[in-house]
């Protein structure tokens, strides 16, 4: 198996982090992963965007023009990979600061207020924190737990007494696309 | 009349730092003078055999089949930066460069410049003789203004390609050079101050004091169109006035040391 | 060692200071910077020598001193910067001193781009510098490999005196990828005896690239001309995928040969026979492989991310036997999977013989309509 995740937004809005979050708890679970950066003319307009590949067999392309799981930070970023997506891939939106749904039927959309959620955990940069734990729950790519741990293995060191809150921003993340399968 | 009966004592040899060879050097030339200079004060500080000289391109670009220690030899104008290398990995080593005015001035003037902006801790031999002269007598950044050359046919018109460069005036402002003198190899009470100069560029890279330079005003009576004698005068009457001789920058350090 | 999640550049750089390099000397481009910020930490930590030079041209100059020096040396840059050192190169090269330096290839020419490219293969694997000069070439295409092949490097060019490259893209030099170091190589205790040490109880060591005479630098070009047939002979090193029954074969190198594996996968799956032929020396190339290659199946698509530098080579080992295909991407633009698929669908039902040179006509048409559909 192999799944293409990206995660695409503004600059500042921890995308590259979510996505080495994502590769690091992917080597743990003895998985290939590969993580490549948007960098050069892509950075324009300061869009951040960062593709993360796990896989089970060696990794041929780090990057994909069809993404399995886009977590899009933003709307531009929806823009763009909803034409893109594969067909049954899950797109991951920021409701907060997207104002629409998608048009396609055959890629499930889950619209989660993140920056909103964010903010009442107390910080608006756990947005991305949010989006990854909805995406861990809504799709089986990695366990939270796998993930929990990369996270506090690789925060930096600055940043560890905010590991509470990032482990409350994936589980709020989680709960809300468990609710929203419920409903 | 009685002969007095004398001891003879051995006054003039070559030095261990030189090999035992003819020079390709032009009659009247004073590489010569200044690679014995240099390898005297090898000779007399005991550190040839842990010497690694520089070969520039130019004249002197055949100084390592004259000099008794191990050398390489640069591309045009980078033996400062060739010498860096070295001596970064290798600061147990004595590393200088050697060379001329169109090498160190012209090509190699960013080399040299930061070398001495860093304080690179090498010491380095320059013979200024305003005329590149390898490749036949060409304008060099050191050419005098007026001086006819065969790519100045009628004289350096400073008009039109500006102005000689005082290298050590120049080198003297960089923060990180210790040691930076100008001499002349035109007569023997200057060669004796030239040596002097010399000596105190190696103990200055000795001591690991940081960057030190000689500048050396020569003849090229081949290419200036001068008897030997005519060139020396030349140098007397006509650079030593432009390239004024002296200590251009004495650090501290380098003031206390006694040679 | 366990596996870790290594950042392309700085991995290089591990994998040099584990390899024993006891001299880097660089100067910042992108996107080859990382290499050059880790060794700042790095070198000083462990008391070996780094500085960043003023130029380009100063820094390949010192690593040129270090390597006379007896010291492994090395250096890492992209295009522009590699111009620049053209010159120290082929010196290096006429001294027959060992040095390494990595290319993390950028888009061009002149100014260009800071985006992924491999159109620097011409420069690397073909000189760049004056003179009869043969570089070993070595095109890694996982950060894996690259940290395997700059240990690699050292070893070659300590074997032949020789100068080898590293060459690879700013995908490679960016992407974080899960990889293994090497230990730690002791340091080598004793100069290798042709260097410049300090002539004690020996005769002075000289390391020069002037041979006044042409007879002596007829020799000396002898001399070098023979030492790389030998590598010729020693040092292909390639990677094949799924070529046993292929009918078509991709060759590939770098991180476009990767995209194309990921392309060859999918039309496994789709049951259609390709397989690929990755080189991993481009200098030497594997020339006869190719040349084998080509004697069993019926077509060849070649991908680079360039207009198709490597593909005189492989035209030269085909030999005109089967037709010979080209897909690129050039600018800084990293071709994805489905553009490579396409083509080897495109090509498996092909029959169609080309002319020479038509292969470029036609690949122009076809990224024409691409970029025009806004891909």
């Amino acid at each position: 198996m192999e799944k293409s995740i990206i995660v695409s937004g503004f600059g500042g809005q921890g995308t590259l982090f979510a996505g080495q979050v994502l590769a690091y708890a992917a080597l743990d679970a003895g998985k290939y992963v590969t993580w490549i950066p948007s960098y050069g003319p892509e950075m324009r307009g300061g869009t951040a965007r960062c593709t993360v590949t796990i896989s089970d067999e060696e990794i041929g392309s780090p990057l994909t023009r069809n993404p399995a799981i886009v977590l899009a930070m933003n709307l531009p970023s929806l823009d763009k990979y909803e034409p893109l997506m594969q067909p049954g891939g899950l797109m991951l939106a920021n409701a907060s600061l997207i104002n629409r749904k998608m048009d396609r039927s055959d890629v499930r959309g889950i619209y989660i207020p993140a920056a909103r959620m964010a903010e009442e955990i107390g910080n608006p940069r756990l947005a991305n924190m949010i989006m990854v734990g909805a995406m861990l729950a809504a799709e089986e790519v990695l366990p939270l737990d796998v993930v929990k741990e990369a996270l506090e293995n690789h925060l930096p060191e600055r940043h560890k007494k905010t590991l509470p809150m990032n482990f409350q921003a994936m589980d709020q993340g989680a709960a809300f696309v468990k609710d929203a399968i419920a409903a | 009349m009685v002969m007095e009966k004398v001891d003879l004592n051995l006054v003039y040899e070559r030095p261990e730092s030189l090999t035992e060879t003819t020079t390709h050097y032009c009659p009247g030339c004073t590489h010569g003078t200044a690679h014995r200079l240099v390898a005297e004060v090898l000779d007399e500080m005991g550190i040839r055999e842990k010497a690694i000289g520089v070969a520039p391109v130019g004249c002197s670009v055949f100084a390592y089949d004259y000099f008794n220690h191990d050398f390489v030899e640069a591309a045009h104008g980078r033996a400062p930066a060739m010498a860096t290398g070295i001596k970064r990995v290798r600061p147990e080593n004595t590393v200088y460069t050697y060379q001329g005015d169109g090498d160190l001035a012209s090509i190699g003037m960013g080399e040299i410049v930061h070398a001495a902006i860093r304080g690179e801790n090498i010491t380095v031999i320059f013979i200024n003789n305003a005329i590149y002269g390898m490749t036949g007598g060409q304008m060099a950044p050191t050419t005098l203004p007026g001086m006819k050359t065969t790519s100045s046919p009628l004289g350096r018109d400073v008009e039109i390609v500006g102005y000689p460069v005082r290298m050590a005036e120049m080198l003297a402002t960089a923060d990180g050079a210790s040691y930076v003198v100008r001499q002349s190899l035109h007569d023997p009470a200057h060669v004796r101050k030239a040596k002097k100069a010399i000596r105190k560029a190696f103990e200055v890279q000795e001591r690991g004091l940081g960057f030190s330079i000689v500048e050396l005003l020569s003849a090229c009576p081949t290419n200036w169109g001068l008897t030997p004698v005519e060139a020396l005068h030349f140098v007397r009457d006509n650079m030593v006035p432009y390239f004024p001789l002296g200590d251009y920058k004495v650090i501290d350090e380098v003031a206390k040391l006694r040679v | 060692m366990a596996k870790e999640l290594l950042k392309g550049n700085e991995a290089f750089a591990e994998a040099a200071v584990r390899a024993g390099v006891e001299g880097f000397f660089g100067y910042p481009i992108t996107p080859a910077s990382e290499f050059l910020e880790y060794m700042a930490k790095r070198m000083p930590a462990l008391g070996r020598a780094f500085l960043q030079a003023e130029s380009e041209i100063a820094a390949i100059h010192m690593v040129y001193g270090a390597a006379c020096a007896g010291k492994r040396a090395l250096t890492a840059t992209s295009g522009p910067g590699l111009s620049l050192m053209s010159e120290a190169l082929s010196y290096i090269a006429g001294t027959e001193v060992p040095a390494v330096v990595v290319n993390v290839m950028r888009g061009g020419p002149g100014l260009g781009n800071i985006a992924p490219s491999q159109s620097d293969y011409n420069q690397m694997v073909k000189g760049g510098g004056h003179g009869d000069y043969f570089p070993i070439v070595l095109a890694p295409a996982t950060v894996q490999e690259a940290i395997d092949y700059i240990t690699l490097a050292f070893d070659l060019a300590d074997k032949y005196r020789s100068l080898v490259f590293i060459v690879v893209d700013g995908n490679l030099g960016q992407m974080m990828e899960s990889a293994e170091l090497p230990p730690m190589r002791e340091l080598r205790k004793e100069p290798p005896e042709w260097a410049v040490y300090g002539a004690k109880d020996r005769d002075p060591n000289i390391l020069t690239s002037i041979y006044i005479d042409p007879p002596d630098e007829e020799i000396t070009n002898i001399r070098l001309l023979k030492r790389w047939m030998e590598i010729e002979k020693n040092e292909v090193r390639y990677k094949e995928y799924d070529l046993d029954d292929a009918e078509v074969a991709v060759v590939s190198f770098g991180v476009a040969g990767r995209v194309c594996s990921s392309a060859v996968k999918t039309a496994r799956e789709e049951g259609i026979k390709v397989g690929l032929f990755r080189p991993i020396t481009v200098a030497p190339f594997p020339f006869k492989q190719i040349e084998a290659l080509s004697k069993r199946v019926k077509r060849i698509l070649v991908v680079e991310m360039n207009t198709g530098q490597m593909l005189d080579d492989v035209k030269r080992a085909v030999g005109g036997r089967v037709p010979v295909e080209f897909y690129g991407r050039i600018g800084g633009v990293t071709p994805f999977p489905d553009e490579i698929l396409d083509e080897i669908r495109r090509i498996n039902e092909s029959e169609d013989a080309i002319e020479d040179g038509m292969e470029k006509v036609q690949w122009l048409e076809r990224l024409e309509e691409r970029i025009a559909r806004g891909e």
